[in-house]
């Protein structure tokens, strides 16, 4: 299948890739997806005291179009408040990647990575002791 | 660079080939059915040639290849043929879960008419237990169809001890040998084969031209066509003949069988080649299929923590397949790599290399290179790879896959490890 000149464009110069200190009380994390299914996201987020995300992290296991979808993500929330950010919906990243019908699930498993990293950064401040989600992740079975 | 590695699923026609298959699309253009002039005569000596040529390699008479359109017409005759005209003496076939489709298909088709089919399960490296296929014979049997060499994953099946296996117990015995034929010895007689299916495209000839071999002695077998008109190709396939196709595939046998005993060696040395240059730069990077058991054109290698069509993306002058789901139109990773157990996630990241007879060492060179940054590109880009380096059991993780319908907003995240 030829792929879509803004996602070739998305995966070979992806941006924001990599990760912040999730142990830190202003990164939220988000990790979703499954090996299996073949597509897993960590999304991350770093919020200033007035909930503006300021920087945005991801890395992606998944297809060409499961990485430019979270790629696109990251570049989108960059400066959005975190009511703001809840806003994107993956129909918006379909339009803009244009991504094929056989692809929707990636721009889904965006918008999930976004509200999962919310979610676990709202998470920290209800309950400041509980671990980051990877850390959990470990000690899981 | 343009590096053609998907050979399993097609081949460039060898230029020689072409040159045999020209006059008979031009001035040799009759009708091989036509008895009554020169221009009938010339077709028909030509494709009895072609037929010659192709039962050679084979161990077989030429009476007993039947010209099909194709692989998956041959297994279709074979397949629903056989158990049409045998359904008297039993209504039991016999194949494996990792056959190709086009004989699993007929299988099913079976099963809805009132026939009981067994699919063998397969081991690790993808061969069946003969034992278990043993087993599985029951008095009602009338086929068993177990391919040669798979085209996913390479691994070789035991042809000759099947073979004897249905021998000593009257059952006929069908092999779809699409990727052995032409590229692994083959002899039907010392096999045991009573049918066998090939393609002209996967050896260097035409698309749209396949055989059939149909065992006429000890035993005789028949077959109920699938097409029914003129009773062309003894009754079993009507329908005029493809000349020019059949002068290509019997061209294309003739050149596999001159060079049977180094060209499928020389290949074999090249995807060794490409095996041990991946190997010793990456780790984590798993062979799929038989260690030593499989064609000499196939490579399939697992690659932890990357999934295939993004690895294809980033080497896109390199051509090849994945076993990956976002290869499918179904969003299912290979079933064969699934019948192996090799574990969803690495089915995902699957890669099917696939050489030929054009390929040559600087290729495998190449491809060598773009492979090991691919792969070390996308492993920093992979949170899997991260969360490995960091000692995270990635078999511990719950995973949740994407759960929200598209746009419709979920107002919960998702951890691992959480709830």
């Amino acid at each position: 299948m030829p792929y879509g000149e803004k996602i070739i464009d998305h995966y070979q110069n992806p941006r924001n890739v990599g990760s912040l200190d999730r142990n830190s009380p202003n990164v939220g994390t988000g990790i979703v997806g499954a090996p299996e299914c073949g597509d897993v996201m960590k999304l991350q987020i770093l919020v200033d005291e007035d909930d503006n995300i300021v920087d945005a992290k991801f890395k992606t296991f998944g297809c060409g179009s499961a990485i430019a979808s979270s790629s696109l993500a990251t570049e989108w929330i960059k400066g959005r408040n975190l009511d703001d950010a809840l806003q994107i919906k993956n129909t918006d990243i379909v339009r803009e990647l244009a991504l094929p019908p056989v692809k929707i699930h990636c721009s889904v498993l965006a918008e999930d990575a976004v509200k999962a990293a919310i979610a676990d950064l709202k998470a920290k401040r209800t309950r400041p002791s509980a671990n980051a989600a990877v850390e959990v992740a470990i000690t899981a079975k | 660079m343009q590096v053609y590695l998907d050979n399993n699923a097609t081949t460039p026609l060898d230029p020689q080939v072409l040159v045999a298959m020209l006059p008979y699309f031009t001035e040799k253009f009759g009708n091989a059915a036509s008895r009554s002039h020169r221009f009938g005569w010339e077709a028909e000596q030509a494709v009895e040639t072609a037929r010659q040529q192709v039962a050679e390699l084979i161990g077989a008479d030429a009476k007993e290849i039947i010209w099909t359109s194709g692989a998956t017409e041959s297994n279709n005759i074979a397949v629903k043929g056989v158990a049409a005209m045998y359904a008297d003496k039993g209504r039991h076939v016999i194949t494996q879960v990792t056959e190709h489709k086009a004989v699993i298909d007929p299988c099913k088709y079976l099963e809805q008419h009132g026939f009981r089919v067994t699919f063998l399960p397969v081991d690790r490296l993808g061969r069946i237990d003969l034992p278990q296929l043993i087993d599985a014979i029951k008095d009602d049997t009338i086929l068993v169809s177990i391919m040669h060499g798979n085209n996913e994953i390479g691994t070789l099946q035991p042809l000759g001890e099947i073979g004897r296996i249905c021998k000593e117990r009257g059952i006929l015995f069908h092999t779809d040998c699409c990727q052995t034929f032409g590229k692994v010895p083959i002899h039907v007689e010392e096999m045991g084969i009573d049918l066998l299916s090939a393609s002209g495209h996967k050896i260097h000839g035409p698309k749209g031209v396949g055989a059939l071999y149909v065992r006429r002695k000890r035993p005789r077998v028949r077959c109920e066509p699938v097409l029914h008109g003129g009773g062309h190709e003894r009754g079993m396939r009507s329908g005029t003949l493809n000349v020019p196709g059949i002068v290509g595939m019997g061209a294309a046998a003739e050149l596999c069988r001159l060079h049977l005993d180094t060209e499928p060696a020389r290949v074999a040395a090249l995807r060794d080649r490409l095996k041990d240059g991946i190997l010793t730069q990456l780790d984590e990077v798993f062979l799929n299929g038989h260690p030593t058991e499989r064609t000499p054109s196939n490579l399939n290698l697992s690659f932890a923590y990357v999934e295939g069509e993004s690895m294809m993306m980033g080497m896109d002058d390199i051509a090849v397949s994945s076993g990956s789901a976002c290869t499918s139109a179904s969003l299912e990773p290979s079933y064969v790599l699934k019948a192996l157990g090799v574990g969803d996630e690495l089915a995902h990241s699957s890669i099917r290399f696939s050489l030929g007879r054009f390929n040559t060492q600087e290729e495998i060179d190449y491809t060598i290179g773009r492979v090991v940054g691919a792969v070390r590109r996308l492993r920093e880009l992979s949170p899997l790879y991260e969360m490995a380096k960091e000692g995270v059991d990635l078999k511990s993780v719950r995973w949740a896959g994407a759960v929200s319908q598209p746009g419709i907003a979920r107002d919960t995240g998702y951890s691992p490890g959480r709830s």
